[in-house]
């Protein structure tokens, strides 16, 4: 574990006092603490959710988190809807990936209902996956050095951003949410050129980790403000459900494209990065080589995606489609980690129940609570930022 | 898997196994014996990481049911372990202790579907809703449709399609009634 000289050590053997439960006794009459909320506006904050922090000075003696500022109640409006109609609640449940939703919601549906869906669709999902997570990875890698005053390489993270948001308006005509992934395939095969186009983006691309390996990763305060802290512990993987980026940036190599390998993950050929400090610096490492590794996974699909053939397997009248009753739960991995859903038909046109397993559900609740104790009210915003919390899917 | 589940089928009355898929099976265990259940599923047989905890309501049965999903790392393998409760007495012991991040969902369950579980950390606090005085918003008798009319108000001009009829003559106008 590697040590940052410049980090402030406090005491805190004596102070704050802590109760039989280990709970800090907290008087706020005593004008020892200050109460600060950060959020729900503002601009250290990822998204609708604020934090209750306790602080004595410039120390976080307690966190709570508090979501609820962006609650639609999705799952609930899915049990009065029939299994189509569920495209475009589920999509919402998470913005900047909604192809994870798409995903998980189509193959829950499709097990349910017996349905293998054709060897084009399989190919095309992986591709629209990898690009869903690209697109993500582009705001996320420079953001947090944009958290901490290095805007410049978020900047040109949009812009790279905006191409391959072009590629998915050519394949799906939507940016944001694109509804590309139906109940027994995909809606489009690849449109003419877009393979050239998508290979000039990700040359593109790159180019752009290079400069931003120069901006971010190798500033003297990027690391001052990074390395050493936010730190994961390892026995905190198990203990409180950590996944993805988060989990790998402790020496664990768990990804679910790896350990249960979907669409056609098991044809591709890539090694997720592991580090082993778990810090703020390596989890923005951990992320840097997941947007390189998806760079080159989008070139291998592109080479194998057949350009004609099946794209949906057939399906009933979806107004009138009954799923036989049954259970199950299917996860992906999105650029946050394990991205799950259970589904539960009672053999009626409408979903029995609907629950969406997301990665921030335990990174920013009970995870970001745990991290933030002792840390310095500066560092807030970066350990925010590097577990990539985003509250619409702790809300649903 | 199917060791696993002939090791517990006896030792904690677990039923209804379904193998779901190769990697994912289902098992049902009664009420007092799932919390030893998982506690042995999770420090014996390896099921080290929790998926999710999240309820059913089965209102025609007067049920809930408690759905938690344990992923055993190693094995690549999971086990849903289905739990029916009381409907008119909804209580379950709480799980917090065994994962720190168990009594979140122990509190949003608490919130939407009104699920107590006596002792788990700040479950009788809000969580997503904020001074909510009706029935839980995730049970099955919760109207949302009446709350909306009741709570909201209709906008002048705005006119209304239902969405299965609008769909159904845009998608099969040939189908007869």
């Amino acid at each position: 574990m590697k040590k940052n000289k410049t980090l402030w050590q406090p005491d805190r053997s004596k102070y704050p006092e802590h109760d039989s439960n280990g709970k800090p006794i907290v008087d706020l009459q005593s004008q020892k603490y200050t109460k600060l909320w950060q959020g729900p506006n503002h601009p250290g904050v990822t998204g609708n959710m604020s934090l209750e922090l306790t602080l004595s000075g410039d120390e976080i003696v307690d966190a709570k988190t508090h979501v609820g500022y962006l609650h639609r109640g999705f799952e609930k409006l899915m049990e009065r809807r029939t299994y189509m109609q569920c495209f475009p609640l589920s999509i919402r449940m998470c913005v900047p990936e909604a192809d994870s939703n798409e995903y998980v919601l189509s193959t829950c549906v499709e097990e349910l209902a017996g349905i293998e869906i054709p060897e084009a669709a399989k190919w095309l999902r992986t591709l629209a996956l990898e690009m869903a997570r690209l697109q993500v990875l582009l705001r996320v890698v420079p953001g947090i050095g944009a958290t901490l005053s290095l805007g410049l390489g978020s900047q040109w993270g949009m812009y790279m951003r905006e191409q391959i948001l072009d590629r998915f308006e050519e394949l799906t005509g939507g940016r944001i949410y694109h509804m590309y992934m139906l109940p027994g395939g995909v809606r489009g095969h690849l449109p003419d050129g877009f393979k050239k186009r998508m290979e000039q983006n990700l040359k593109d691309i790159e180019q752009f980790v290079a400069k931003i390996e120069d901006l971010i990763f190798t500033n003297s305060v990027f690391k001052k403000r990074t390395v050493g802290r936010g730190i994961i512990k390892p026995e905190w993987v198990s203990q409180y459900g950590i996944v993805g980026p988060n989990a790998r940036g402790a020496g664990f190599k768990r990804d679910v494209r790896k350990d249960y390998p979907y669409l056609k993950y098991s044809e591709l050929n890539f090694d997720p990065y592991v580090g082993k400090d778990s810090d703020i610096y390596t989890r923005a490492q951990v992320r840097k080589h997941d947007l390189l590794m998806t760079v080159d996974l989008i070139r291998q699909i592109l080479d194998k995606v057949p350009t004609s053939g099946d794209l949906r397997a057939k399906t009933p009248n979806v107004l009138h489609w009954e799923i036989p009753k049954g259970e199950t739960y299917v996860r992906s991995e999105s650029s946050r980690g394990e991205y799950g859903m259970y589904m539960v038909s009672d053999g009626s046109k409408y979903p029995r129940r609907v629950n969406l397993r997301g990665p921030s559900y335990t990174h920013a609740v009970a995870l970001l609570e745990k991290m933030l104790i002792n840390a310095n009210i500066s560092d807030v915003h970066a350990i925010m930022v590097s577990l990539q919390t985003c509250p619409p899917e702790i809300e649903r | 898997m199917e060791n696993i589940i002939k090791d517990i089928e006896s030792r904690f009355q677990v039923s209804d196994y379904v193998q779901q898929r190769p990697e994912l099976a289902y098992a049902t265990v009664k009420k007092d014996l799932a919390i030893a259940l998982i506690t042995h599923l999770r420090d014996i047989e390896g099921f080290t990481h929790f998926v999710l905890l999240t309820a059913v309501d089965w209102l025609e049965e007067n049920k809930f049911q408690l759905t938690y999903i344990l992923n055993h790392p190693d094995k690549k393998v999971d086990l849903g372990i289905r739990v029916f409760i009381d409907r008119a007495n909804p209580i379950m012991d709480s799980a917090h202790h065994l994962w720190a991040q168990v009594a979140t969902y122990q509190r949003e369950l608490k919130e939407m579907f009104g699920i107590d579980f006596p002792g788990s950390p700040r479950v009788d606090e809000d969580f997503i809703l904020e001074g909510w005085d009706d029935i839980p918003p995730y049970r099955r008798d919760f109207d949302t449709l009446q709350y909306s009319r009741d709570t909201y108000f209709p906008r002048e001009g705005r006119s209304t399609n239902d969405p299965a009829e609008h769909m159904k003559k845009k998608l099969y106008p040939d189908e007869e009634k």
